[in-house]
């Protein structure tokens, strides 16, 4: 994260000593934008928040856990696709889940899901590509993710086919 | 449509600020999960608006075009995925960069291309996943979704195209 700020912070000094004009231009810019899409994002944390406390770790893992492995990969993928976390706390979970025995299958639907397809992003999604086009990316990424899953149950050897 | 939001907004407020006088733990919770995410999202956004910002006034139009615009062919999408790589925080940062870029004139392909890749294809995060379950995994995930990735998105992209359709300045 640091790497960021640095990298922001070179990229506006250097912006600024070619043209003040140009940098002040863009740093009006950046606020505009972000000023525009704030409601929406408001509307995502509310949405988070709300499901978050609905749909908590420990209700994924155990229901990640259970079931047998084709019925868990539509779990994970429906549990990835609905809700929203950072890297750093779902892939220790699924390192955690690992550890006991839930199928990499299982994981890699959960977690590529939870990447790809936003269910709670929707509100941030639409306001820039539409309601119709945000419905289709998002059920490409599912049909994807889930090809993902069942290939990798293929060459951990989970798949029997 | 407007005043029920705002409405929805206030009754979630008074919800929250009630839970917390009288003590309703599950709304405390709400408001938790509220404040942890903002925090998580306001440590990325503004660098990622301020970044945008630059590119705006500074990345010539023809440059974009040229290496993502109609004419780039595959090399737009390779170029896309790299820029993915590199993206912070995930699709929510993806989508005003698509925007920027889609103004500047790169195909909607190569931009939904983008916005997948930098879904599940950011090289911070595919490192931290292969720690926790193995580099075999990582490679797997991205061997079969990066070919996939990139031709739902040149279907999507071209359809998309004939359609003139246009990526919004994110009103909500």
């Amino acid at each position: 994260m640091i790497y960021l700020y640095i990298a922001t912070a070179a990229a506006v000094l250097v912006s600024f000593l070619v043209s003040r004009e140009k940098t002040l231009k863009a740093l009006r810019i950046a606020y505009k934008r972000f000023v525009k899409i704030l409601p929406a994002f408001l509307t995502m944390l509310v949405l988070v928040s709300i499901v978050l406390f609905l749909v908590p770790e420990e209700l994924i893992s155990t229901y990640l856990g259970s079931n047998n492995r084709y019925v868990g990969v539509l779990i994970g993928a429906l549990l990835g696709s609905i809700t929203l976390m950072p890297g750093f706390i779902a892939y220790p979970l699924c390192g955690i889940l690992l550890k006991k025995g839930v199928a990499y299958m299982v994981l890699s639907a959960f977690s590529t899901t939870l990447m790809m397809v936003g269910v709670l992003t929707y509100p941030v999604e639409k306001a820039y590509l539409g309601a119709k086009v945000t419905l289709i990316r998002n059920l490409i990424s599912f049909l994807i993710a889930l090809v993902v899953a069942l290939a990798t149950g293929l060459f951990f050897g989970e798949v029997f086919l | 449509m407007k005043k029920i939001k705002l409405l929805l907004g206030f009754g979630y407020l008074g919800f929250v600020i009630l839970s917390f006088i009288v003590g309703f733990e599950p709304g405390q919770k709400i408001a938790g999960n509220f404040i942890s995410f903002s925090i998580q999202m306001l440590k990325i956004l503004p660098c990622a608006f301020i970044l945008i910002g630059l590119f705006e006034v500074w990345v010539k139009k023809e440059t974009v075009e040229k290496h993502l615009g109609a004419e780039s062919g595959i090399r737009g999408y390779i170029w896309s995925i790299l820029l993915a790589g590199t993206t912070v925080g995930g699709l929510y940062v993806a989508f005003p960069v698509a925007y920027s870029l889609f103004r500047k004139g790169a195909q909607l392909g190569v931009i939904f291309a983008y916005i997948s890749a930098s879904a599940i294809c950011r090289i911070p995060m595919t490192i931290f996943e292969a720690s926790f379950l193995g580099l075999k995994f990582s490679i797997i995930r991205l061997l079969v979704s990066l070919p996939l990735i990139i031709v739902g998105s040149m279907l999507l992209g071209n359809h998309l195209e004939r359609k003139r359709y246009q990526i919004s300045e994110g009103a909500g």
